[in-house]
């Protein structure tokens, strides 16, 4: 999609300054807690809508609650589930893709249709469905956004699985008495793994997207839980008068999900990673 | 050309036979039984004979097959059955409010299209030229940036502090505007780039030297030669990335309160209308398989080298 012809040290200057970012909101998101200068649900309407302050830094919301210590907040329940829907995909997409690639015959047909299936629909509205159907709520969010992304997953998986199976170092581990088990594991996933990571990269920053897009729509993450999407939502109402409200917890999201986009882009550039969108 | 057609034709019914299945499998999974919905949404007291009554009118009795082969049967007829809320035939709910989307969806296409084009084709021509980096720099702010958020920082500057459009609303093309700008960002973003790698490559290509050394014009070739070969794969962005149209309206919709299909949608989530849903989803994914179909004719349209055989037996 945005795949460009770079020189190797703007690649790394890339590398470089997003992974830095993204380490910094994986630090906040760890140490919310210690780092965030007050409880980010209580409320105290005595200074509610208040301005910055060395008490408020970034000021408060209608209920007084501080800003600044939800945007910190706010950054564990987006990464903490984004990386929790990239874990389960990934673990249903690698046992699926390996399975189907790996036997062949009609298990793999059935398996690969079904993957059609899923990807026939827009994402975003599959997921929407699944919600409305199971009703609101951050762990349906987590479920479909889960059902919907294995898929893509497994088929990626699938296809690398059955162009490195009649390999030749395949053939020579499997004539030298290598088990199923061991090829699978040994010598299949290593070789897998470059385009999952870069995939992986990529889909976080959809999932953060994602998450904070249901929040707003207000399916997902319900009040007074802490997260971008949601606070972009209760801070709309204030957009005459405090437009900061809903200003910073979308420079947070659009900070995180660049970084997750550029690093992706530039390890499948390092990685020679050949992406077909 | 009329085989071809008719295979791909076929090919639609399985997928669209699969879409009514999933949303079939996931209301039947799902913790609320459709009458237990149906009497929530239209405000009716829970009573034990109530209940009884609706699953027998909605044929929950009746064995899994047999309740999905009546879905299909009224799918094919176009009859989602009635909304629990508004108590009217979803396919009317639909039909009264089509319009208003597919108009916001036209308005942003066309304004993707006339910024993606002279700026993709621009950076490839000057590449690594700061109309490249401003190019890469728009397709990556357009792949990241939240929509709904993109969407009220425009209401911000240009309604509130600006007062030049309109908050919210439909009716003037003012109102055109910021729905258009917001939902077209992302599309620019990947037009663009997808654009510029197709012009690079058309520029290896040895009928460009030929005519260079023809001495034809350097415009003539660009334009009239290397846009128009070039252009063929962003018809398949198009198609592609529908599905993202498709969610950038619901999200856009709710943003500016735009009286469109996609806010019907989420209203009918938040209120569990379980007819409007399945119906949404299904339609959906019909509009997602004949909008690629339409695309791929159209491409074949365009670029003579692929043939229609080699199509078919793919």
């Amino acid at each position: 999609m945005i795949a460009s012809i770079r020189t190797a040290s703007q690649g790394r200057w890339a590398i470089t300054i997003s992974s830095v970012v993204l380490l910094t909101f994986f630090l906040i998101s760890i140490l919310a807690p210690w780092i965030a200068p007050h409880d980010p649900v209580h409320v105290n309407l005595a200074v509610k809508l208040a301005p910055p302050s060395w008490e408020y830094p970034l000021g408060t919301d209608h209920f007084g609650r501080c800003t600044l210590s939800r945007l910190l907040y706010g950054a564990r329940v987006s990464l903490g589930f984004a990386f929790l829907i990239f874990a389960a995909s990934l673990g249903i997409g690698l046992l699926i893709g390996t399975l189907a690639g790996y036997i062949g015959g009609w298990i793999d047909l059935l398996l690969m249709r079904f993957c059609d299936g899923v990807m026939a629909f827009p994402n975003l509205v599959l997921v929407l469905g699944i919600v409305g159907l199971l009703g609101p709520g951050l762990w349906q969010v987590v479920v479909a956004l889960m059902m919907v992304q294995w898929v893509y997953y497994a088929r990626m998986i699938r296809g690398m699985v059955v162009s490195m199976k009649e390999q030749n170092f395949i053939t020579a581990a499997r004539m030298s008495g290598s088990s199923t088990g061991k090829i699978i594991r040994r010598h299949l996933i290593p070789n897998v793994l470059p385009p999952i990571i870069v995939m992986g990269t990529l889909e976080m920053g959809w999932a953060i997207m994602d998450i904070s897009a249901l929040s707003f729509l207000g399916l997902g993450i319900q009040p007074p839980t802490p997260e971008w999407g949601a606070m972009i939502h209760e801070g709309k109402a204030f957009i005459r008068s405090q437009p900061e409200l809903m200003i910073y917890p979308g420079l947070f999201i659009l900070f995180v999900v660049i970084s997750f986009n550029i690093l992706g882009e530039s390890l499948s550039e390092r990685l020679g990673v050949k992406r077909r969108y | 050309m009329i085989s071809y057609l008719t295979k791909r034709l076929l090919a639609v019914i399985p997928i669209i036979l699969f879409a009514i299945f999933l949303m079939f499998a996931l209301i039947r999974l799902s913790p609320v039984d459709p009458a237990e919905a149906y009497l929530a949404a239209a405000h009716i007291h829970p009573t034990e004979e109530i209940l009884a009554e609706k699953r027998q009118e909605f044929g929950l009795n009746e064995s899994l097959i047999m309740q999905y082969v009546q879905t299909v049967k009224q799918i094919v007829q176009l009859d989602f059955g009635n909304s629990y809320v508004t108590n009217t035939p979803v396919w009317q709910e639909v039909v009264t409010r089509m319009p208003a989307t597919i108009q916001l969806a036209v308005s942003s296409i066309l304004l993707a299209v006339i910024v993606s084009v002279p700026l993709g084709f621009l950076s490839a021509v000057y590449k690594n030229s700061v109309i490249d980096h401003f190019s890469r720099f728009l397709a990556y702010l357009g792949a990241s940036i939240p929509q709904f958020w993109l969407g009220y920082i425009l209401i911000f500057v240009f309604a509130v502090q600006l007062d030049l459009f309109p908050v919210e609303g439909r009716g003037s093309w003012q109102h055109f505007v910021l729905p258009s700008i917001t939902l077209s960002l992302a599309l620019i973003a990947i037009y663009t780039r997808l654009l510029r790698a197709s012009v690079l490559e058309e520029l290896e290509k040895v009928y460009v030297t030929y005519g260079r050394t023809r001495g034809i014009k350097e415009k003539t070739i660009m334009v009239k030669h290397v846009l128009r070969i070039a252009i063929s794969p962003m018809l398949t962005g198009l198609g592609m990335n529908l599905g993202k149209l498709l969610t950038g309206t619901i999200i856009v919709e709710q943003v500016f309160s735009w009286p469109g299909f996609g806010r019907f949608f989420i209203e009918a989530i938040l209120n569990r209308d379980i007819p409007v849903i399945q119906g949404y989803v299904v339609l959906a994914a019909c509009l997602f398989i004949v909008c690629n179909l339409i695309v791929d004719v159209l491409q074949l349209y365009m670029d003579p080298r692929i043939s229609w055989k080699g199509r078919t037996e793919s």
